[in-house]
C-alpha cells in the first residue's frame, strides 16, 4: 500500500485512493452505535422531563436492585457448582469414587442441557426444593426419634414457605449455569499441555500448587471471557424469576403496566434498564478479550 | 546409588515397553541411554521418578523403594530428582523467574501458596541457577519469548533449582539444532562433573553420545543390549552400531 519513497507520486490513483478510504471509513462506521447513543439521550432526556418516565423509574428502582443482585448471587453459586462438576468430570480413573463422581456429572450437564430454562425455574423452585425440605424434615424427626435430636430442631422445624421465591430463583439460576460454567472450565482446563503438567508431577508439586502455578495462569485466559458472557446472560434471563413474582425489573415492569396501562412508556424503561446494563457489561468483556488476546502477544 | 533389577513395563493396552532391565547406577555418575525410537528409553526414565508405574522389578535408590513409594514419600522423592524434557514443558505464558522458582516448590508447604510469594532466598538461588547456564538477562521475558536453546537451559536452571541429587534428561537436545544441542550437553557435562551430580540422559545422534558419554547403555525393544563405556563406544564396528541403533543410525557432524 505505501508508495515507494523513489518513485514519483501518482497523482493520478491517489485520488480514488482517498475517496476509497472515505466510503470505506463511512461504511465501516458502526452507525449501530450512533443510533443507539442518540436512542439513549432521548430516553434521558424523556426520563429528565417526564413525570411519567421519572415515576416509571423510581418505581424500577427496586428491581434493578434485586435484579443485580439475584445475578450477582446466582453467579457465584453457579461458579462454585461449575468448578466442582468440571473437576467431577476430569476424575480420571477407575476407583468407585470417579466413576461416580464423572457420571453424576456428566448426567446432570445433560440434564440441564435438555431442559428449558424456564422450566427449571419452575421444577426447581416448585418441586426440587419443596421435595428438599420434606426430606429434611424426615431426616430431623427420624433424629429426634432416635434421640439425637431435641423436638424443636432446626431440620424439622424447617418449612417450603420460610425458603423465600428471590432464594428459590436464585437456586435455580445457580443450577441451570452451573452447567454451563462447567464447560467453560472444562475447555480452559484441558487445553493445558499434558507435558506441563508431567513436569509439574516431575517437580514434586502437589495437586493444589499445579493448580495455581501451572493449570490456572494459563487457563484464566480461556475462561474469563466466556464466563464474562455468561454472566450477561444470565443477567437477562434473571428476568425469568418474574415468574415466581420476584420483585425484579421485569416483574414490576408487568406491576406497573397492569396498574396504570402506560405500557410503551413501560416497557421502554424496562428495555432501556437492560440495555443499558448489560452494555456496559459487554464493553467490560470486549476490554478484558483484549487485555488477555494482548498479554498473549507480548 | 541406583538399583534396577528385572525392571518390566507393561502398558495397559499391553505394550511391552522394558523387558527385565537390570543395571547400577554410581553416585555421581553420566549414563546416557541409547536406541532408536520406540525401544523404551522414555519409559526407562519415566519409572524412575514414577511418572509411570512399573509393572514388574525392584528400583532402589539410597535405600528408598521406588516402586513401593506412597504419595508423600514419592513427592519427597520427586523433588530430588530433577528432570529435563524434549520439549522443555516449561509455564509458556509465565516468565523465567516464575518458571525457575517452580523447581522449589516441591519444598514449600502446598498451603503457603495461597498466601505466600517466592521467598527472597528463592528469589537469589534463581537467579545463581540462571547464572549458571548462562541466561541471567532472561530472568523477566515469558518463557515463550525465548529461543528452544534457552527455555531448555531454562528447563535445566528449574531442575538445579530442585536441589536434586539425580538429574533425569530424555532426550533433552532432540528439538535443538547441533550447536545449541552441544551447549546444552555441556552444562549437563558440567553439572554432572562440578556437583558430582548423577545424570541419566538419553541421546538419540551418535556423535554426541561420543562426545558425552561415559557410560551407556543401549536398549532395543526394551531389552539391554549394550553396556559399555565411551572406548567400547569409539571401537564399535558400524554393523555393531547399526545392530543397537537400526537402520535410522544418525551421524551428527558439529
Ligand atoms: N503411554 C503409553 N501407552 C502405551 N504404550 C506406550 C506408552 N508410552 C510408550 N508406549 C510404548 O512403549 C514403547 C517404547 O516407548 P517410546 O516410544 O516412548 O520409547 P523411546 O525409546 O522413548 O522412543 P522415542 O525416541 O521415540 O522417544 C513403544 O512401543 C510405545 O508405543
Ligand atoms: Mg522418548
Amino acid at each position: 500500500m505505501s508508495a515507494q519513497p523513489t518513485a514519483p507520486p501518482k497523482t493520478s490513483e491517489a485520488t480514488p485512493l482517498v475517496q476509497t478510504r472515505i466510503t470505506d471509513r463511512l461504511a465501516n462506521f458502526p452507525w449501530w452505535a450512533l443510533f443507539l447513543a442518540l436512542l439513549g439521550v432521548l430516553l434521558v432526556y424523556s426520563f429528565a422531563t417526564d413525570a411519567t418516565y421519572q415515576n416509571i423509574i423510581v418505581y424500577l428502582s427496586a428491581g434493578v436492585r434485586l435484579t443485580i443482585i439475584v445475578t450477582l448471587v446466582a453467579f457465584s453459586f453457579s461458579i462454585i457448582i461449575g468448578l466442582i462438576t468440571a473437576f467431577a468430570q476430569m476424575s480420571e480413573g477407575s476407583n468407585i469414587f470417579s466413576v461416580i463422581a464423572r457420571n453424576l456429572a456428566t448426567l446432570y450437564v445433560q440434564i440441564i442441557r435438555g431442559i428449558p430454562v424456564i422450566v427449571l425455574i419452575f421444577y426447581t423452585a416448585l418441586v426440587i426444593i419443596p421435595a428438599s425440605i420434606n426430606l429434611l424434615n424426615a431426616l430431623g424427626d427420624w433424629m429426634v426419634s432416635m434421640g439425637w435430636l431435641a423436638a424443636d430442631n432446626a431440620l424439622s422445624s424447617l418449612t417450603s414457605r420460610g425458603i423465600s421465591f428471590v432464594i428459590r430463583g436464585i437456586i435455580a439460576l445457580a443450577i441451570n449455569y452451573g452447567a454451563f460454567s462447567a464447560e467453560v472450565f472444562r475447555g480452559g482446563i484441558q487445553s493445558i499441555d499434558k507435558g506441563q503438567l508431567e513436569a509439574s508431577n516431575a517437580l514434586g508439586l502437589s495437586w493444589f500448587q499445579t493448580m495455581r502455578y501451572v493449570v490456572m495462569p494459563q487457563a484464566l485466559r480461556r475462561i474469563m471471557p466466556p464466563l464474562g458472557n455468561d454472566f450477561i446472560s444470565m443477567l437477562k434471563e434473571s428476568s425469568l424469576v418474574s415468574v415466581l413474582g420476584v420483585g425484579e425489573i421485569t416483574q414490576l415492569g408487568k406491576k406497573y403496566s397492569a396498574a396504570t396501562f402506560l405500557y410503551p412508556q413501560t416497557y421502554n424503561s424496562v428495555a432501556f434498564l437492560y440495555l443499558s446494563i448489560t452494555l456496559i457489561l459487554s464493553m467490560g468483556v470486549k476490554y478484558m478479550e483484549r487485555r488477555m488476546a494482548v498479554s498473549e502477544e507480548t | 546409588m541406583l538399583q534396577i533389577e528385572n525392571l518390566t513395563k507393561i502398558y495397559d493396552d499391553g505394550t511391552e515397553a522394558l523387558t527385565d532391565v537390570s543395571f547400577t547406577v554410581e553416585e555421581g555418575e553420566f549414563l546416557v541411554i541409547i536406541g532408536l525410537s520406540g525401544s523404551g528409553k522414555s519409559p526407562l526414565l519415566r519409572c524412575l521418578n514414577r511418572l509411570g508405574a512399573p509393572t514388574a522389578g525392584r528400583i532402589s535408590w539410597n535405600g528408598r523403594d521406588i516402586p513401593a513409594a506412597d504419595q508423600s514419600d514419592l513427592r519427597e522423592i520427586r523433588r530430588e530428582i530433577g528432570m529435563i524434557f524434549q520439549h522443555f514443558n516449561l509455564v509458556k505464558r509465565s516468565t523465567v523467574m516464575t518458571n525457575v522458582l517452580s523447581g522449589r516448590l516441591g519444598y514449600t508447604p502446598p498451603a503457603w501458596s495461597l498466601i505466600n510469594r517466592f521467598r527472597k532466598a528463592d528469589k537469589e538461588r534463581a537467579i545463581r541457577a540462571l547464572e549458571r547456564v548462562g541466561i541471567p538477562d532472561k530472568a523477566d521475558n515469558r518463557a515463550d519469548e525465548l529461543s528452544g536453546g534457552q527455555q531448555q537451559r531454562v528447563g535445566i536452571a528449574r531442575a538445579l533449582m530442585q536441589d536434586p541429587k539425580m538429574i533425569l534428561a530424555d532426550e533433552p537436545v532432540a528439538s535443538l539444532d547441533p550447536v545449541l544441542a552441544h551447549s546444552i550437553l555441556g552444562n549437563l557435562e558440567s553439572i554432572n562433573q562440578e556437583d558430582k551430580m548423577t545424570v541419566i540422559c538419553s541421546l538419540h545422534f551418535l556423535d554426541l553420545v561420543q562426545r558425552y558419554a561415559p557410560r551407556v547403555i543401549g536398549l532395543r525393544d526394551g531389552v539391554i543390549v549394550f553396556e559399555g563405556d565411551s572406548q567400547d563406544i569409539r571401537q564399535l564396528s558400524d554393523e555393531r552400531f547399526k545392530d543397537i541403533y537400526g537402520e535410522e543410525a544418525e551421524r551428527l557432524s558439529a
